[in-house]
């Protein structure tokens, strides 16, 4: 079997007429899905504390003791579900030659002309940059939120480190915040995306448009997946 | 004498509370800012401002304001071992609100011994760090007589006001995970008595009453202690911020970090400003953005879709009538 360049393992065309290709293993999607239900719980309760216009949400979580309770142990969920995402994505979201120009020709994408850009593997340039975009906006969260972890980590720095760490918490917040909107709405905006991390599978259709060279290596290995 | 109970607050702490019964104040009417509650309607009355001052060169570090603050408040500060120090407990705790801090220095100019002792606790400063920086609505309030005071029912423990704080004050519980210090007795002083630690002291270190008065008194006592030879002698009431409602008169205010790391210029944290202040508000206005621009241009603009004649391309390729490898055209 020929090395896989542009294809994570299990990826494979699923049925022929018509093409449907498996994007993503059923125990990947799970794994996204609890990192995004995480998120989105990090989300509400640290925007509940970060403005008093959102103090309200708390309710949600049952109260500000609890929300304040929660949310770092969500944090380490977060960061661990992310982490087993991070081992199965990060080398095809390793950048390549074609990334530049897809990032020159953005024009083009935002207009969904793709035919005037390059061919791309499995992901391109924007999905790339939200992987790593997460990926660092991860670690600093953990990082400066460990150090204002008041009920376990009360002494672990100093006051005036606290106070820079509870401000770069707040600004990395606001960055993957910014970053989950992008990806939310990317996905949405590029139809048939959404079905790849519900079903697990795209149209050939979907990815000879946005993905060929994904496609063609899938193609070319001339597997039909599992036992019709 | 006896406290007059037509006062708004009491002007001493040494002589007896009132008799009569009177109104207690230091009622949501009194609120001049409450923590994350930024359209608070203002006080209905203004009460006259209060301070303790604490003169540290009538300080004997009997303890009694500690065990007085101990009491009033129905705290038991856990019981620790002697390591060789005079402090006990070893520092503010959520059940100890105020410290007796030991210094030892030898003065560079007269070469003397000195024992300095400062009482440690709030500060009560005129702007509060704490409360700016509490996420908690009406966890911290300020009343307008100047009293700093945490409503604990509203406390979520998360400790941003020991974030805050430029001196190091409030300690959140591990028991009930709510954060406590020093009230300046705001319960005893709305029905007319000073704070438990001035009524206790036996040298009248310190004492209570209205700012004004205590700023008089305070400045008397600078004059004596120059003329005994402590020509730094000075009050402490920090400018940074907006002056305290808990100050000392020090016989070396040039360098208060002498008494156990009494903060030179002691202000609002720049970063705590720029935490609370533009990343607070322009943060939460470009998420805002970004959500109305998207779903905007998600009901305006048009959506990528794949085309049927995608699928037909899709299909010739896995049934091998396109060549699987990449054109070089595409290649860039």
């Amino acid at each position: 079997m020929s090395r896989r360049v542009f294809s994570a393992r299990g990826d494979h065309i699923e049925s022929r007429r018509p093409v449907t290709v498996s994007r993503y293993r059923g125990i990947t999607r799970l794994n996204h899905w609890v990192t995004a239900a995480s998120l989105i719980v990090l989300l509400v309760s640290g925007l509940a504390l970060f403005h008093p216009s959102l103090y309200f949400l708390t309710g949600l979580f049952g109260g500000g003791q609890v929300t304040r309770w929660l949310h770092p142990f969500v944090g380490v969920l977060l960061f661990f579900s992310f982490l087993l995402l991070f081992l199965q994505m990060w080398r095809l979201n390793l950048p390549r030659p074609e990334d530049r120009t897809w990032v020159s020709q953005i024009g083009d994408v935002v207009r969904g002309e793709e035919e005037k850009l390059p061919e791309l593997g499995k992901y391109n340039a924007g999905q790339k940059f939200v992987f790593w975009a997460m990926s660092v906006l991860i670690v600093v969260l953990i990082v400066s939120g460990v150090m204002i972890w008041q009920e376990y980590f009360p002494d672990l720095v100093t006051i005036p480190v606290r106070r820079w760490a509870v401000l770069v918490h707040a600004l990395a917040a606001i960055a993957i915040i910014l970053t989950f909107i992008l990806h939310v709405y990317a996905a949405i905006w590029t139809r048939g995306t959404l079905r790849a991390m519900t079903r697990g599978t795209v149209t050939g259709g979907w990815a000879w448009r946005h993905h060929r060279k994904w496609l063609r290596e899938l193609a070319g290995r001339g597997e039909s997946g599992p036992a019709k | 004498m006896t406290t007059d109970a037509n006062l708004d607050s009491p002007r001493t702490a040494v002589s007896n509370p009132p008799v009569q019964p009177m109104q207690a104040n230091l009622g949501p009417g009194d609120v001049v800012r409450a923590s994350a509650m930024p359209d608070l309607p203002p006080p209905t009355r203004e009460l006259t401002p209060v301070a303790k001052l604490i003169d540290v060169s009538k300080c004997i570090g009997c303890k009694a304001c500690q065990s007085a603050c101990a009491e009033w408040n129905d705290t038991s500060p856990e019981i620790e071992h002697n390591v060789g120090l005079y402090e006990n407990p070893h520092d503010l705790t959520p059940d100890m609100f105020t410290l007796m801090r030991f210094s030892e220095y030898e003065n560079p100019q007269t070469g003397d011994f000195e024992w300095l002792i400062r009482k440690d606790g709030c500060m009560h400063c005129a702007d509060p760090g704490c409360l700016k920086a509490c996420p908690a609505p009406g966890a911290i309030v300020q009343y307008s007589n100047g009293i700093v005071d945490f409503i604990h029912e509203n406390c979520i423990g998360c400790g941003y006001c020991v974030t805050g704080c430029p001196f190091n004050i409030p300690r959140v519980s591990k028991t009930d995970h709510k954060s406590y210090k020093c009230t300046l007795c705001s319960d005893r002083v709305a029905v007319g008595q000073g704070p438990a630690c001035a009524k206790a002291c036996p040298t009248q270190a310190i004492v209570f009453g209205t700012k004004e008065d205590m700023l008089a008194h305070a400045e008397a006592r600078v004059e004596d202690l120059k003329s005994r030879g402590y020509d730094n002698a000075g009050i402490y009431d920090p400018e940074g911020v907006g002056g305290t409602h808990v100050f000392y008169v020090l016989h070396h205010a040039d360098q208060p970090s002498l008494y156990s790391n009494l903060p030179e210029e002691p202000r609002i944290s720049p970063v705590v400003q720029g935490w609370k202040g533009v990343t607070k508000t322009l943060g939460l206005a470009a998420i805002g953005a970004a959500a109305v621009g998207s779903v905007l241009h998600g009901l305006l603009a048009r959506a990528n879709k794949v085309s049927a004649e995608d699928e037909v391309h899709a299909e010739k390729l896995v049934e091998g009538s396109e060549s699987p490898t990449t054109p070089e055209k595409g290649v860039v």
